[in-house]
């Protein structure tokens, strides 16, 4: 087996006496959709940054596309692909501008920029649409352009940042058919969510609390686990037991 | 409470409000269900009297909203999609200043508001900027509240939190329905849908569907089957292909099949899959859930 895309071992993340991150340790292998959940403040943001090198972790190690997080950071950007639910594409552009842009920023060459494009445009269905002005396309367009960007330089892991906030439930799932279809290539895919119905399109999962990562299975085994019907049962168990102590509510 | 006629709302081009009608009554909790430019927030701000209509008509207690919008904003409690209190005030500044601004005062035992206040009182010092996301709901939800109004106008109030403090966002709901406010609340989260007494789902502008959620899901117009195989990703291709296929996707593991053919069964559908090399294929009939009904109604 080819070595892991993702390896954290003891990562820690500390502002100031608050610690964010506690002891992060999981491992992802390449083609896997991993979900990153927990609720808000849970510290999954501040681990999502480590490891994409844009935040330096206190302690701890970890290494993404085998490089290591603290000192190879612009290895680490060059290999990964990164989309939140902000999605920074640019609405004055056409579909294939902002590709070209994006293209060229990762240092793609213009024939190569052309190939991606090509393949993207049949992967994705983007083909009618390319000289569109993104400011012109609904939610659903530009959310496939966000992702099409994000893994246009074929990076090994892509990290989506609660990328289905706000779409219809169909553009919601189709999105999904994108994430299984990239993966199944062998890209690593890292996503947050709160649709929890989501957490069972992935191969794995792991629920967060207080900067901790408390459980860490398949969908199944950790409903299995927890004797509970849906993942939601799951994520309300752990979440509650936490506010025992009303000062950790933030 | 809540009357809307033929209303309509252009901006440039745009038919972003589409001919809507939609009556909330008292007390009632109204869910308006719906992905994101759809035209919630353009709802919201013409009932808040932020924004004229194009044409047409609403009523907010009585009151129309392009002729009477000082007498609404006095009885309405409205909290916009973006977080608007002052990030660079504490909790109860925040709360004291919308208490001034209308003319009350704060008091931190009067009912609607005192489950909300138990909250965040602990953090009552504390910026508004520095509160998590959910702790920054209840506070909006508090300064929305802090007049007594008998409307409350709430625009995606649990957008991007976590599951947890949505439940108890929408348990707090609940509580204010009981105490003589009626609600008017959006959602792009469709699990919401069956937490309200009556929902319009709304999408491009057009209002699909309103009525109580049970009723919505009544008139669904598919036969709807789950179907789980072991070799998941090939099932999904093939069910479209299956010529009585509607429309087929993924809900967590399970697919929903919607068929047009009534007369189909489960054993018409294992067949098929069987003659396309499936083995321990499950298919049982299911009820539809809301965000079946809105991949229906989306496409009719």
């Amino acid at each position: 087996m080819s070595s892991p895309s993702i390896q954290a071992h003891n990562l820690v993340k500390t502002f100031g006496n608050f610690t964010a991150v506690k002891n992060l340790n999981l491992e992802v292998q390449p083609g896997e959709i991993f979900g990153f959940l927990g609720a808000n403040g849970a510290g999954k943001t501040t681990a999502m940054r480590m490891l994409c090198g844009l935040l330096k972790p206190s302690s701890g190690h970890a290494t993404v596309a085998g490089f290591n997080v603290s000192t190879q950071t612009e290895h680490v950007k060059k290999n990964i692909g990164y989309m939140s639910q902000k999605f920074s594409i640019y609405d004055d552009l056409t579909l294939k501008e902002n590709i070209q842009l994006f293209s060229t920023i990762y240092g793609l060459t213009s024939a190569q920029t052309q190939e991606r494009m090509k393949q993207l445009a049949i992967q994705f269905e983007l083909e009618d649409k390319l000289k569109n002005l993104v400011s012109t396309l609904p939610l659903g367009w530009k959310q496939k352009l966000a992702f099409s960007i994000a893994v246009i330089h074929q990076p090994r892991i892509v990290f989506l940042d609660e990328p289905t906030s706000g779409v219809d439930p169909m553009t919601r799932r189709q999105f999904w058919e994108m994430i299984a279809d990239t993966a199944s290539t062998g890209t690593t895919v890292f996503v947050t969510t709160h649709y929890m119905d989501e957490a069972e399109y992935c191969d794995r999962v792991s629920i967060m609390v207080d900067g901790q990562i408390q459980v860490l299975d398949t969908p199944q085994k950790i409903r299995e686990q927890f004797s509970a019907q849906t993942m939601d049962d799951v994520f309300s168990l752990l979440a509650r037991q936490k506010k025992t102590n009303p000062k950790q509510i933030l | 409470m809540v009357q809307i006629e033929n209303l309509n709302r252009y901006f440039g081009a745009v038919h972003a409000l589409n001919n809507v009608h939609l009556h909330v009554q008292k007390n009632q909790l109204f869910g308006l269900i719906g992905p994101d430019g759809s035209g919630k927030s353009t709802l919201f701000d013409i009932l808040a009297t932020l924004r004229l209509p194009s044409s047409g008509k609403a009523i907010v207690h009585g009151f129309d909203v392009q002729k009477k919008a000082s007498q609404i904003r006095k009885i309405i409690g409205f909290m916009p999609g973006q977080f608007s209190l002052y990030q660079d005030l504490s909790v109860l500044e925040n709360i004291r200043f919308f208490a001034n601004v209308y003319g009350v005062a704060f008091d931190e035992s009067f009912p609607l508001i005192r489950d909300i206040w138990q909250q965040i009182a602990p953090f009552k010092h504390r910026l508004a900027g520095k509160l998590s996301g959910g702790m920054k709901q209840k506070l909006a939800l508090c300064c929305a509240l802090v007049h007594k109004p008998s409307i409350l106008l709430l625009d995606e109030p649990t957008t991007g939190v976590d599951p947890v403090s949505r439940k108890e966002f929408w348990e707090m709901l609940q509580t204010l329905k009981s105490q003589n406010i009626t609600t008017l609340v959006s959602t792009p989260y469709m699990d919401e849908a069956n937490l309200c007494e009556c929902i319009a789902l709304i999408q491009n502008g057009k209002i699909l569907a309103i009525n109580s959620p049970a009723a919505i899901t009544a008139q669904f117009k598919f036969n709807l089957f789950g179907v789980q195989s072991t070799r998941s990703n090939m099932l999904i291709k093939q069910l479209r292909q299956f010529e009585k296929t509607q429309h087929c996707f993924a809900f967590g593991k399970t697919l929903h099949l919607m068929l047009k053919d009534f007369s189909m069964t489960e054993r018409d559908i294992v067949e098929f899959l069987e003659k396309h090399g499936h083995k321990n294929v499950a298919v049982w009939r299911m009820k539809p859930g809301i965000e079946d009904c809105f991949i229906e109604l989306m496409q009719s």
